[in-house]
């Protein structure tokens, strides 16, 4: 169902736009110490193009996972436009974020943990994060907010107007050689999108620098095993 | 030989003591609970609180366990009116039978010395299942592969071999209208049938059987941080949708008040997806004039796994709200003033006792 014109700010179509400007905003300005999460939707609207499919204008809030939800939040504004194709095509932003420039804090904290994890017998690996009960160890938390962010290429790519898409969990982490002094991770996310409340498993490789950022350089859907087939006891 | 002797005597008598005291051992309310511990823990609040709690089994799974509710309420003769609550109908969603628990350990906690909760007692009986979809929680707690696992365990058959049916789109309320799949892989699957799930049929024949007592049906999911009212089948509205929306909008400023957690309130195809065939729709269908789903913590960081140390603020927010809705409904219905009130679709004087009972609903 088409929404146009002045959206209402706190339902969902305004809503699902302005998580895709997030994943956009992760992907660009995430790292191991900084997620961003979504706040508040302040202004919304939407309207038909040209071309087919809708763009999105959007005011809104954003706070990073550090400083939690009642944090100081950042002021955003993004056009959002998701296109009408044939085959699905990813949704394209435009976005601009206030004094996103400034936030330097965790250069200190991402130097450090560049320089204990290039090192060459480096080869952390772990599963399951959170754990079940929702733990995330002291040494986990930079590789959920890396998983995080490069989840948030997917996310993005793998958007539009019936998705609304979240990481849910990590299942794994496995740290490969590094390359042209890029730290190198394999990640398996589980995504999880809440207009089909599916549960959908990425294997993707990303690089992370403190001077390159996040790149995500393959991505692979993994058809998760169903629990269509009987145990095999 | 009587040394020994004596040293078994001591060593029964220590045992003894020492099953007695995990008797009587605090229930950890800031952990998550496995089926069976929640499970010994209900049989403890009734065997602990006679005068106020009594178990009822009121239906089966798939799997064949008892789903169990707790009364909670000074014991009446006559049927008093009532509030339910569920809690667990999507296994993922470990917050919510945490959430029960702690309602439940609150309300024994308090109805003796708070002048509150005690008038709660003595005018509402509270039906409460901590779990519902106890087969698929079970299964959440098999492996670290399960933990997300949505739906019930209703195996699959010859033509779809998937397990599980999503309850919350089972329910015979515009069943199969939308936000549903029919592969039975889908975690939205609605199930062959409307009511085709034994737990669902728990449900529909409990709130049948007590639809004239019933004033307030409650159903805690997570996350999202959201109070629902129906319905969730767009461009369909419940008559008394202004007043829910005034209830459901109080009860998120009571539950910011705690500790500045914002909660959206408003139908599905608003704030969140069209859905169809729920439980809080059905609730809503046949007569029960307040019905809210709430969804607890958290948004996107944690998501459907929320950590341990968030249990706490979170059920101290989540009964805040509930609480809300509930004296609401309460006052409503039991506030003795000569008050000319139009309660659903009849007026009646508040001092007397009344009449609108006699009345079928029109919705």
């Amino acid at each position: 169902m088409a929404s146009t014109g002045d959206l209402e700010p706190t339902h969902y179509p305004a809503r699902r736009a302005a998580t895709v400007a997030l994943h956009y905003l992760n992907t660009h300005h995430g790292s191991p110490f900084r997620v961003f999460g979504l706040q508040q939707v302040h202004k919304a609207s939407a309207e038909d193009v040209a071309a087919g499919g809708r763009k999105y204008k959007l005011d809104f809030s954003v706070t990073d996972w550090a400083s939690g939800s009642e944090g100081p939040a950042l002021r955003c504004s993004a056009d959002v436009l998701f296109p009408q194709t044939e085959r699905h095509s990813g949704p394209e932003v435009q976005l601009r974020c206030e004094a996103l420039q400034q936030i330097n804090r965790t250069a200190q904290e991402e130097h450090a943990f560049y320089q204990r994890y290039i090192s060459p017998d480096s080869a952390v690996s772990a599963r399951d994060i959170p754990d079940s009960y929702g733990n995330v160890s002291e040494e986990m938390q930079p590789f959920w907010r890396l998983a995080r962010v490069a989840a948030s290429f997917i996310m993005l790519r793998e958007s539009s107007e019936r998705t609304e898409f979240n990481m849910a969990q990590v299942a794994s982490v496995a740290q490969q050689g590094s390359s042209e002094e890029q730290l190198m991770l394999e990640f398996v996310v589980l995504l999880h999108d809440f207009p089909s409340q599916e549960i959908i498993q990425w294997k993707l490789l990303a690089s992370w620098s403190p001077d390159r950022g996040v790149r995500v350089l393959q991505t692979e859907w993994q058809p998760r095993c169903p629990h269509a087939t009987k145990p095999p006891n | 030989m009587k040394g020994s002797v004596i040293s078994v005597l001591v060593v029964l008598v220590v045992l003894d003591r020492l099953a007695s005291g995990l008797e009587h051992r605090s229930y950890d309310y800031t952990k998550y609970h496995p089926m069976d511990e929640i499970s010994t823990w209900m049989n403890q609040m009734e065997r602990e609180n006679p005068d106020v709690v009594s178990s009822m089994v009121y239906g089966q799974t798939y799997e064949k366990r008892n789903i169990t509710l707790l009364k909670i309420g000074f014991k009446n003769t006559t049927p008093k009116k009532a509030v339910w609550m569920d809690c667990g109908i999507h296994a993922r969603e470990w917050i919510a039978p945490a959430f029960c628990q702690y309602f439940v350990k609150e309300i024994l906690g308090s109805y003796k010395t708070d002048a509150n909760v005690n008038t709660l007692f003595k005018n509402l009986d509270f039906y409460i299942t901590p779990v519902l979809n106890i087969d698929g929680y079970i299964y959440s707690w098999r492996d670290n592969t399960t933990r997300l696992w949505r739906k019930s365990r209703t195996a699959g058959t010859e033509t779809c071999r998937c397990f599980g049916t999503d309850l919350n789109r089972n329910f015979p309320a515009y069943w199969g209208m939308v936000g549903i799949s029919r592969n039975c892989c889908s975690d939205v699957y609605n199930g062959p049938t409307a009511v085709s799930e034994p737990e669902t049929k728990a449900v529909t024949d409990f709130l049948g059987a007590h639809q004239n007592e019933m004033l307030c049906y409650l159903t805690i999911h997570s996350p999202s941080q959201m109070i629902l009212v129906p319905y969730g089948v767009p461009n369909i509205s419940a008559p008394n949708y202004d007043e829910l929306m005034e209830v459901g909008l109080a009860a998120a400023k009571a539950i910011s008040a705690v500790h500045g957690k914002s909660y959206k309130v408003g139908t599905p195809p608003d704030v969140l997806y069209a859905t169809s065939g729920s439980s809080r729709d059905f609730a809503r269908f046949i007569g029960i004039p307040y019905s809210f789903g709430l969804e607890l913590r958290d948004k996107e960081k944690y998501h459907f796994i929320l950590p341990e140390n968030q249990i706490q603020p979170s059920c101290e927010e989540a009964y805040r709200g509930a609480m809300s809705i509930i004296n609401y409904i309460h006052d409503k219905n039991f506030k003795s003033a000569a008050v000319s009130q139009t309660v659903d679709n009849c007026d009646c004087l508040m001092d007397l006792e009344c009449k609108c009972d006699d009345f079928k609903p029109l919705y």
